[in-house]
Parts: structure tokens; sequence; C-alpha cells
């Protein structure tokens, strides 16, 4: 009966996962030096590996000829249901990595109640999720603390990052309909119930790095409902083409 | 007498499903299939094949993903079809992905540090105290927490000088 919501919520994580993998993707071979654009790169993969893994899982559910691969490449702007922090251009430097601590320290905190799900599936992708989003972290955080420390350019453009994505970061700590309704059997976590955690986490460190507090006072949203930014659109018409245009193409 | 102190639960388990099973033969056989990305070290040493079923029409074979994105796993599915093709033309092979048991490093096996080691990878570490393959120093620092695979870490040894990769603990 509530096999409908159940599709919706993993479709909906698997689409914030290669959404933002696909994003940072955008940048395999132009990060600032061969490290950098290794690390980019790997935890991009390991954000489309995640993404594979719910896709499989929704397509299992749904039964048919629905594929992981018709999920991510015949669906269009509408149908994908992603947060739109997921969906937003990586920037300069210091908004990627803002972007990222903040997506990690909230994946930190999600993950590990996730992996206490009451399917057996979701709680197994994200036990494994979890580790790899420990790793990601020992990245980003040192990286932003850097910036914050570095210089006047590097602090201020840090600054201008977080002041744009503190309105798409409210939208993680929203409960859709279809997530209220699997909280109640114990499949999906209250993220209502983690902002505060997460908003000490992240303005603990902020003030340790001499950042001002994140300001949670207005929202953008819209995402699980379809409605995005300009920027998705642009994104999957580059994504999807080859299989839009040679349906089936295997390399 | 039987030493089994060095044992992680998680290698015993897998161990214990290896010598309980009745095609040793074919544990036997795909010790010969090893990661594309390490090569010396076995599926097996890596703890990634978890399970062997033998049935009257086909094999089945359990293997489990390193990390989510490692495209390593198809090149391992057709190495293992390939190996065991050859001695079973009868059979078909099905290899599946399982997301349980779940991959870790506890679950790799003792002569998968050795094998590591003869490729200059020092071993994962549960507190990432990391020896220099090289010199065996420990005055060793991270350059990087993402190297040349999901799985490694570009280190560098301050002794010797030497850059290397290290096999992160997961």
């Amino acid at each position: 009966m509530n096999n409908q919501n159940l599709i919706r919520y993993v479709t909906a994580l698997a689409d914030d996962s290669l959404i933002f993998g696909q994003r940072l993707s955008e940048l395999c071979s132009n990060a600032p030096y061969l490290e950098e654009d290794l690390a980019i790169s790997n935890v991009a993969l390991d954000y489309i590996g995640r993404a594979s893994l719910w896709y499989q899982y929704a397509a299992k559910l749904t039964g048919g000829d629905c594929t992981e691969d018709s999920l991510a490449f015949f669906r269009d702007e509408r149908q994908y249901t992603n947060l739109l922090i997921s969906e937003l251009p990586n920037g300069d430097f210091a908004f990627t990595l803002m972007k990222q601590y903040l997506i990690d320290s909230f994946y930190q905190l999600y993950l590990v109640e996730l992996a206490k799900s009451s399917d057996q599936n979701i709680a197994a992708i994200a036990a494994k999720a979890i580790k790899e989003t420990n790793y990601h972290i020992k990245r980003s955080a040192p990286w932003i603390k850097q910036l914050a420390m570095g210089t006047d350019e590097s602090l201020n453009r840090l600054k201008l990052a977080i002041e744009e994505l503190c309105d798409y970061a409210n939208e993680l700590f929203l409960m859709p309909e279809f997530e209220l309704q699997l909280l109640a059997e114990g499949i999906t976590v209250d993220r209502t119930a983690l902002k505060q955690q997460w908003l000490d986490n992240v303005n603990s460190y902020f003030s340790e790095i001499g950042l001002e507090s994140i300001d949670l006072s207005r929202t953008i949203q819209g995402g699980r409902e379809g409605i995005h930014t300009e920027h998705l659109g642009h994104m999957l018409s580059e994504m999807q083409f080859m299989q839009r245009a040679y349906p089936g193409l295997e390399w | 007498m039987t030493v089994i102190h060095s044992l992680t639960p998680e290698y015993a388990k897998r161990l214990g499903r290896r010598q309980a099973s009745n095609v040793p033969e074919i544990w036997d056989l795909l010790d010969g299939v090893c990661d594309p990305e390490l090569p010396g070290v076995s599926l097996w040493a890596l703890g990634v094949l978890q399970d062997i079923r033998y049935r009257d029409d086909c094999i089945e074979i359990d293997i489990t993903l390193t990390y989510s994105g490692c495209p390593a796993v198809i090149t391992m599915k057709d190495d293992i079809i390939a190996c065991l093709q050859q001695s079973y033309p009868d059979k078909a092979i099905k290899v599946e992905v399982v997301l349980s048991p779940a991959w870790c490093t506890d679950a790799m096996s003792p002569e998968a540090n050795q094998q590591l080691a003869e490729l200059n990878i020092a071993a994962p570490d549960a507190d990432d105290q990391v020896i220099c393959p090289i010199c065996s120093s420990h005055n060793t620092e991270v350059v990087s927490q993402f190297g040349s695979t999901s799985c490694k870490a570009l280190y560098r040894c301050l002794n010797c000088a030497e850059p290397f990769d290290y096999f992160k603990t997961f």
C-alpha cells in the first residue's frame, strides 16, 4: 500500500546522490592541482556509486522494465526530486568546498540514523555510505579552515559562499509528506530532529576557524516536488544526451 | 593447535563459509582472480569474495562492493566468469553483488597485508598509524585522503621521501 512512498523516497535519495556527484564530476581535470583533482573525482564517484545502489533498489521496488539507467537517463527535470543544494553550480573553489562541508556534516548525522532503518536494503546502503562520508569530511573540513584562515580574498569568497548556501541548507531538514509517512514505519529519519545538532556542529567549527554562525532564517525549497533552480535542466541535457540520442547505447 | 587470535570476526565468518563449503576446488580456482587495480591481491584476500553456491545448473558467486562507486567491480565479475567458465563450461556462472555482509577492511585475509606490501602499499591500520612500505618508517604524512583509487589515500614518507599509497581503513 505504501510502496509508492518507498519508491519516491529511495528515488529521491538516488537523485540527491546522482545530481551532487554529477555536478562534482564537472571538476574532473579542472581542479587546482592533481591531488585535488583525484580527490574530487573520488568523492564524485562515491556519490554516483551511491546513486547506482539507490536506483537499483528503486527499480527493483518498481518492477517492470524500470532499470537504474532508465531512472537516471529518461526522466525529465520535473521528475527529478533531488534537494536543490545538490544541483547548484560549483562556483569557485570556496563555494565547492563549503557546499561539500555542509553536505558532509549533514550526512554524518543523517546516515548514522538511516543505517538503523527498518528497511534492510536502505540500512545496508546507508551503513556503507557513512564510512565514505567520514573520509569526505576529513578533506572538506580542513579545506574550509585553510580558506577561512588564509587570505582576505579566500575568506571573502568563503563568506559569499555561506551567504548563498545557507538559503538552500534549510531544505535538508524539511520532511515531505511521503517521508513523514515512512517515518512512522521506522523506514526513514526525522530530518527536523537533526537540525539543531547540525547547527551546533557547524557553528562550533565555524567559531573555531573564525567564521560567523550560519543563518538559516531564509529557505529556498521545491526539490522534493520537482520544482528546481534554472541549473538542473542544463545539467540533465548534457548528462542524458547520449542515452536520449542513442537509447540503450553501451560503452 | 590452531592459533586464531589474529582473526577478526568478519574474516572468521568468511573463512568459516569457505571451510564449510562442499566445493573447495572452486574457492581455490578463484584464488587466482585478483583485483584489477591491485595485481597480486586476490578477491579472497581482499575480502570481496563472500560465498559460493554450487547448484545443479549454475554456480552462484556472492561478492561485495568495496566503495559504492568502485568501477573495478565490473571487471571483477567478468574475471570470475572467465576463470570458472574454463573448468565448468556446462554451468552458468552467476555473480551477484550483495550489500550484506558489507565489505570492510577487517574482512581482508591476513595474507592481504603481505600482498599489499609487495605492491608498496601500506596496509590498513585501525588508528591510521601509517608505516612506510619502503623503509618501514613511522614518520609519514598524508598528502591527500584520496589517492589513485577510492580505497587508497596518498601518503609521503618523511624519512625516505618516497610517496606511497595507503590502503584506507574502512
